[in-house]
């Protein structure tokens, strides 16, 4: 566990050190503010012409927002995911720290835990930027707290599984670049697979529909916990470290 | 310390290590010697467990490198080839990075830290940036990283390649006083550095083991010989390179003569002799006897470059543009 905290401190320092933290932060605090200020815009525009109109405004405000703000997340992680993991491995691979590692007496399954769990606090850290302009939402109403709650439980289970296919992708290769535009791709995929499913019902559909990662979120966005899309997202980051690792070993027996 | 039994690495198309099989004393410095591509970075990685053989077995510090990779891995330091530097990190920091990995805390890994800064001179760079260093300083940095744990087998791929000639001396001596606890291993070209710091060598080219033996005995052994480095120059102002290798060759205990170097007025010979027959006397005798004038005459030693050479056929034992003159011999 030591090892793993220590990999994970090692990661986190070059996340800050380099400017690769500051560009992400800075990214997400605009577009999310500039997500929820164009929201925020639009629905008291919708208010005002109702109240003028003398009929009661029909919707719930703050719900209404965080909903759609919490739709607009899973999107943009797509292109911030693989900013986080594409240097994870394959920049080891580079300068030859790799070696440095594989011949320390640490396991494979500590680095690997701890750089993904480096990634997934990095991504937390990018996800507290939405949360700020959620609170402001609390400053001029009294949304319900608990589906909020439930919305980033989602957000983050879905980051972490993303997060996860991510750092096993870095492992494949030496070239940042490379590790990430492949990830954007894979994440891509598994984001817009389940699309099939709203206009084909036959089996494939289903289960590529199943499959992705988008058809998962709903239930945490409505603020219902539902235990079989929780399971479904931890099962999808068990295979992406199980990968890692099996990509670690293979690297050796190959390479 | 380390025991290598049939050792093969095979990469896709080539194989690198072909059955090599060696040991490895406690406390002692081997050099680990090859042309390039020879297979001395696969054979290091094997045995650091970072490649695991394709065939045989090594046995370092006492556990197997397949079975129980964990207890080699605490008890051994390595230097690759490039160090291996997180270029963001700072030289004090990287080390403290390296000491916990190795499983030092506290007081302990502060301890070593300034001990192996000390003793690898990279205590005033301990506040710069690693990707800032220059390459020799890299190279120290990476020297301290692999002794921070103080380990029983030290594995060092080319120690002192990039580094300045005082520096390159400090590193020897400092692997010098490290052997007698440790047990190292060092690649390198260069091959002075062998004569000077290892007590054994092995010689290994295309991935075969061509020769293991301590270097005393390897010097001895190269054609149980003595060289004469003669250097003749004619009276008037003109040499006969070919009459002078003749004339030697008839002094006995002459095993060959090789032109060495050849200018008009004057040339350099090198003279081998057999073992325990004095014939300096006699060279200079038969120069002077001849008419010539005796420049220089010097004994020099078999140098390990030229048995190196010779093991590794990367050069016929005589250079082909030189002259090479069987003498009468006993
Ligand atoms: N990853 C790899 N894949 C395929 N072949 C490799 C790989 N690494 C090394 N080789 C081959 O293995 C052989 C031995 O390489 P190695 O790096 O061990 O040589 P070396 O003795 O360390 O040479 P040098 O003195 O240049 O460092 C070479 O022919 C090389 O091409
Ligand atoms: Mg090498």
């Amino acid at each position: 566990m030591r090892n793993v905290w220590l990999i994970w401190r090692k990661e986190m320092r070059s996340y800050f050190v380099s400017p690769i933290a500051y560009i992400l932060l800075l990214m997400c605090a605009l577009i999310f503010g500039f997500f929820f200020w164009s929201l925020l815009q639009a629905y008291l525009q919708f208010s005002m012409e109702a109240q003028m109109r003398g009929e009661m405004f029909p919707m719930n405000m703050p719900e209404e927002i965080t909903r759609r703000l919490f739709g607009n997340i899973p999107v943009t992680g797509l292109f911030i995911i693989p900013l986080i993991t594409m240097r994870l491995f394959a920049e080891e691979k580079r300068t030859g720290t790799i070696e440095l590692l594989t011949t320390s007496p640490i396991r494979d399954g500590e680095v690997i835990l701890g750089k993904w769990l480096a990634a997934t606090t990095m991504y937390c850290c990018l996800l507290f930027l939405s949360a700020i302009n959620v609170a402001f939402l609390f400053f001029y109403s009294h949304p319900d707290w608990k589906p909020i709650l439930v919305s980033y439980l989602g957000l983050l289970l879905q980051g972490a599984a993303l997060l996860a296919i991510g750092t096993f992708i870095s492992t494949l290769t030496k070239n940042q670049i490379i590790a990430g535009a492949a990830t954007f791709g894979a994440c891509l995929l598994i984001f817009v697979c389940g699309w099939v499913g709203e206009y084909n019902s036959e089996t494939w559909a289903r289960v590529l529909a199943y499959l992705s990662v988008s058809t998962h979120m709903e239930s945490f966005t409505r603020g219902t916990l539902d235990s079989k899309d929780a399971i479904y997202y931890v099962t999808l980051i068990v295979v992406g470290l199980f990968l890692t690792a099996r990509s670690m070993e293979s690297l050796r027996w190959r390479s | 310390m380390i025991t290598v039994k049939e050792l093969t690495k095979r990469y896709a198309r080539n194989t690198a290590v072909d059955h090599i099989s060696f040991e490895i004393q406690k406390g002692q410095i081997v050099g680990f010697l090859g042309p390039n591509g020879a297979g001395k970075t696969t054979t290091m990685r094997m045995l650091t467990c970072f490649l695991p053989p394709t065939a045989g077995s090594a046995i370092v510090a006492g556990f197997d490198v397949l079975e129980e990779p964990m207890e080699v891995k605490k008890r051994i330091g390595y230097l690759p080839e490039t160090p291996p530097l997180y270029p963001e990190m700072m030289t004090g920091e990287y080390l403290s990075f390296v000491g916990s990995l190795k499983g030092l805390r506290g007081a302990e890994l502060k301890q070593r830290i300034d001990y192996v800064s000390e003793r690898c001179a990279v205590a005033d760079v301990r506040k710069k940036q690693l990707g800032k260093l220059s390459k020799g300083y890299r190279q120290r940095v990476g020297l301290a990283q692999a002794i921070i744990h103080n380990p029983d087998v030290l594995i060092l791929d080319e120690p002192t390649s990039g580094l300045d000639p005082k520096q390159i001396n400090e590193t020897r001596d400092l692997i010098k006083s490290l052997a007698g606890d440790h047990t190292i291993i060092l690649s390198t070209h260069i091959l002075s550095e062998v004569e000077q710091i290892c007590q054994q060598v092995i010689i290994i080219s295309k991935g075969k083991l061509v020769a293991t033996d301590t270097v005393d005995n390897l010097q001895g052994r190269s054609r149980g010989a003595e060289l004469v480095l003669v250097e003749v120059a004619g009276r008037n102002g003109a040499l006969d390179p070919a009459a002078v290798q003749a004339r030697l060759g008839k002094v006995s205990g002459v095993n060959r003569i090789v032109l060495k170097a050849k200018q008009p007025a004057h040339s350099t010979f090198e003279v081998e002799t057999q073992k325990d027959h004095f014939v300096r006397g006699d060279l200079a005798r038969a120069i002077v006897e001849a008419g010539w004038d005796l420049n220089e005459l010097r004994s020099a030693a078999v140098s390990l470059e030229e048995i190196f050479l010779e093991l590794t056929g990367t050069q016929e034992a005589g250079p082909k543009d030189e002259v090479v003159v069987r003498g009468a011999g006993e």
